[in-house]
């Protein structure tokens, strides 16, 4: 196993004041990794990624060199390499201050990852709601442009690139890949089926890859300082260091860089610790849609392998730390409210199983629960679990399923009580989450909730 | 379907300008032939029409629609599936507060509370003097810093629900006594950019 605990790798830039402008990029490595790039043959490029052991990071895993091998270069028509900047799962906020801090640096990787991939147009598909983020990134898209990263002409080799930055509307299911294709090309994010896989058949029909930010801005690293370099950190599966963030009841919630491998414990630790007066309870490995895991696993190492044998996923490497002042059910009830209302509606264990979930969650956390809920809950979701067409469905019963795994009896105790241990949900009663209505699928034309008791 | 009909603003006064009457027209025509009128663009249009008209009205979807050759049901379809879009009128100012689970377990709700009672005002709707809109958002990616409000378009963290009422009552004060600090219509410059933060999260 290779060195865990904080480092700062991909990170180091973040402190440099202004290296957002391209002058101060520069004078710090910027536009190296490009350098290299263009002195070597695209296959080799893949090549190293495959070598550097390069998981994706958003969400999956699945190793970025052998997706990228797999784009289709035989097919006549243009490759697209397109960066998933949609970051909405709960909790994740690792990819926002890279590019708020070091947007270059994701410029670079696209430039790299489209010469790897023979792709002569990318694009960036940026969250709508990160304002900032987006003025940042079309700041360094012009620079680039000016200094001649980007182009006709990169850095003077001949070879074309073109950047495109493209802000989204507000829908999680576009961070979805075909959903976000399908929202690229102008229309409602909804997924594609697959087969055909966007490898072949993605954006405009043509050979596409999508990546997310952290997995594209490492690949300059990579052609830099060799696949060695990534793998002195973390574990043979699992190489590599990480963005994380941390929130919850921890003293020092915030942004950080870990290796892989680094216990959460140690993780915990690296946050300051729990907050005064708070134990562990549980937590999230990485994501709301990732199985949230008892207290007893906190020595499990943060690396896909590990956490996968604990029954979650490490998912985007959002680490949400809960204490034990926190209702399990009243946290699930809002992830679950949360999927309920992104639900795309396009297949039918999604669309109305989180509906029916969430009012179910609802009645056990305000005191209605029947007996026969739990049992109801359990089998809702093995309904929708490997039924629904993408895998929000999916993630919409995790936090369900491992909550009645890990906190039955915490269930059972909101059932006996007829009402929530901790008393934490009475407030929120008078303004119902779905108020939001009027911002809500339909808008205007959908009834929306009325306030139960407007003071 | 009904011809453009928005509330004329601006006018030229020499007769010219716009043949809606409405001026603000002359901006999503601008960014309508900067997309070449590419269908594929309709999201970057109904964002800059959003950013001018402040919100996105029946007459103003078709007409987009008709810029683009594509039919009212796929505009429609396109618009109210997406959260960041609205269809009425805001208030001139804004709240939205994150109740996601890192700024729930930070106290969101005591601030969606204060801020309900001080105000008259759920959560997702706008006062009857049309002057603040109240609205909750799940996340929206600053969890470091829960619990998060966007407030005017300005992200504010470690709030809680003193301070939020603060922050709103100076806010509307302030536009009240004349100096508008986010002022309802914005200025066209603004447009190239992304929209406020101050949507519905994801
Ligand atoms: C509902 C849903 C939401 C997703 N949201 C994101 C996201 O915001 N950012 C992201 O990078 N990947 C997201 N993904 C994962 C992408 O589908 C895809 O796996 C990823 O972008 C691939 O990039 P990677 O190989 O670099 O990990 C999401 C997946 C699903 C099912
Ligand atoms: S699982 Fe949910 S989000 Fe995915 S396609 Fe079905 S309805 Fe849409
Ligand atoms: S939960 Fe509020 S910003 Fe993430």
């Amino acid at each position: 196993m290779g060195i865990t605990g904080q480092v700062t790798a991909m990170s180091y830039r973040y402190d440099v004041p202004g290296v957002d402008d391209i002058d101060v990029y520069e004078q710090h490595d910027g536009y190296e990794g490009l350098r290299a790039a263009l002195t070597m043959e695209p296959t080799d490029i893949i090549q190293l990624v495959k070598d550097s052991g390069l998981r994706g990071r958003g969400g999956a895993g699945f190793p970025t060199g052998l997706k990228w091998s797999f784009v289709a270069q035989d097919t006549g028509k243009p490759v697209y390499i397109v960066c998933n900047a949609d970051e909405g799962e709960p909790g994740t906020f690792k990819d926002r201050p890279l590019m708020e801090y070091d947007p270059h640096q994701l410029i670079e990787g696209m430039i790299v990852g489209g010469l790897a991939l023979n792709s002569v147009q990318g694009y960036i598909y940026l969250r709508g709601e990160f304002a900032f983020a987006g003025r940042q990134l079309a700041k360094a898209i012009r620079q680039a442009y000016e200094r001649g990263y980007l182009g006709a002409d990169v850095m003077g080799s001949g070879k074309r690139f073109d950047l495109t930055l493209h802000r989204a509307a507000g829908a999680y299911i576009c961070g979805e890949e075909t959903a976000l294709l399908d929202s690229l090309e102008g229309r409602r994010g909804q997924p594609r089926l697959r087969p055909p896989f966007p490898a072949t058949h993605g954006l405009y029909g043509c050979p596409t890859t999508v990546n997310n930010v952290e997995s594209i801005a490492a690949v300059p690293f990579l052609v830099r300082h060799g696949a060695d370099w990534f793998r002195q950190w973390g574990t043979e599966k699992s190489p590599g260091p990480k963005l994380i963030g941390v929130s919850g009841n921890v003293v020092n919630p915030g942004n950080y860089e870990v290796a892989l491998g680094t216990p959460i414990r140690e993780i915990v630790d690296i946050a300051g610790g729990m907050a005064e007066g708070h134990e562990l309870k549980f937590w999230c490995p990485g994501g709301s849609s990732t199985p949230l895991l008892p207290a007893a696993a906190i020595d499990t190492p943060y690396t896909f392998e590990d956490i996968a044998e604990q029954g979650s996923m490490l998912g985007t490497g959002a680490v949400m730390i809960y204490s034990d002042q926190v209702c399990v059910v009243d946290t699930v009830l809002r992830f679950t409210e949360f999927y309920e209302h992104e639900s795309c509606g396009k297949c039918t264990p999604c669309r109305e199983g989180g509906y029916w979930l969430s009012q179910i969650l609802r009645r056990i956390e305000t005191g209605s629960g029947r007996e026969e809920d739990l049992t109801l809950l359990e089998d809702i979701c093995g309904n929708i679990l490997g039924r629904s067409f993408c895998a929000l469905g999916d993630g919409m019963t995790s936090p369900i399923t491992a909550s009645l795994k890990h906190f039955h009896d915490e269930y059972v105790e909101h059932l006996r009580q007829g009402r929530c241990p901790f008393g934490t949900t009475a407030p929120r009663r008078d303004i119902p989450m779905l108020a939001v209505g009027s911002r809500d699928v339909g808008n205007a034309q959908v009834p929306t909730f009325e306030p139960a008791g407007q003071a | 379907m009904a011809e453009p009909n928005v509330r004329a603003r601006k006018a030229g006064a020499d007769g010219e300008g716009h043949p809606s009457g409405d001026d603000r027209f002359e901006l999503i025509d601008k960014a309508l032939k900067r997309a070449r009128f590419s269908q594929d663009q309709l999201i970057e249009i109904l964002h800059v029409a959003q950013d001018v008209f402040g919100y996105l009205s029946p007459d103003l979807l078709v007409y987009i629609g008709r810029a683009l050759k594509l039919p009212p049901s796929r505009v429609y379809g396109v618009a109210t599936f997406y959260h960041l879009f609205t269809f009425e009128e805001p208030g001139d100012h804004s709240c939205t507060i994150c109740t996601g689970t890192a700024c729930f377990v930070k106290g969101a709700d005591d601030i969606v509370l204060a801020l309900s009672r001080e105000h008259s005002v759920a959560a997702g709707q706008t006062t009857a003097d049309g002057r603040f809109t109240l609205t909750t958002a799940r996340c929206l990616g600053s969890c470091g810093l829960a619990p998060v409000a966007v407030i005017d378009g300005e992200v504010r963290g470690h709030l809680d629900a003193e301070a939020a009422v603060a922050a709103v009552a100076a806010n509307l004060a302030a536009s009240a006594n004349g100096d508008d600090g986010a002022a309802t219509e914005p200025e066209p410059e603004r447009i190239a950019e992304p929209a406020g933060v101050a949507g519905e999260g994801n």
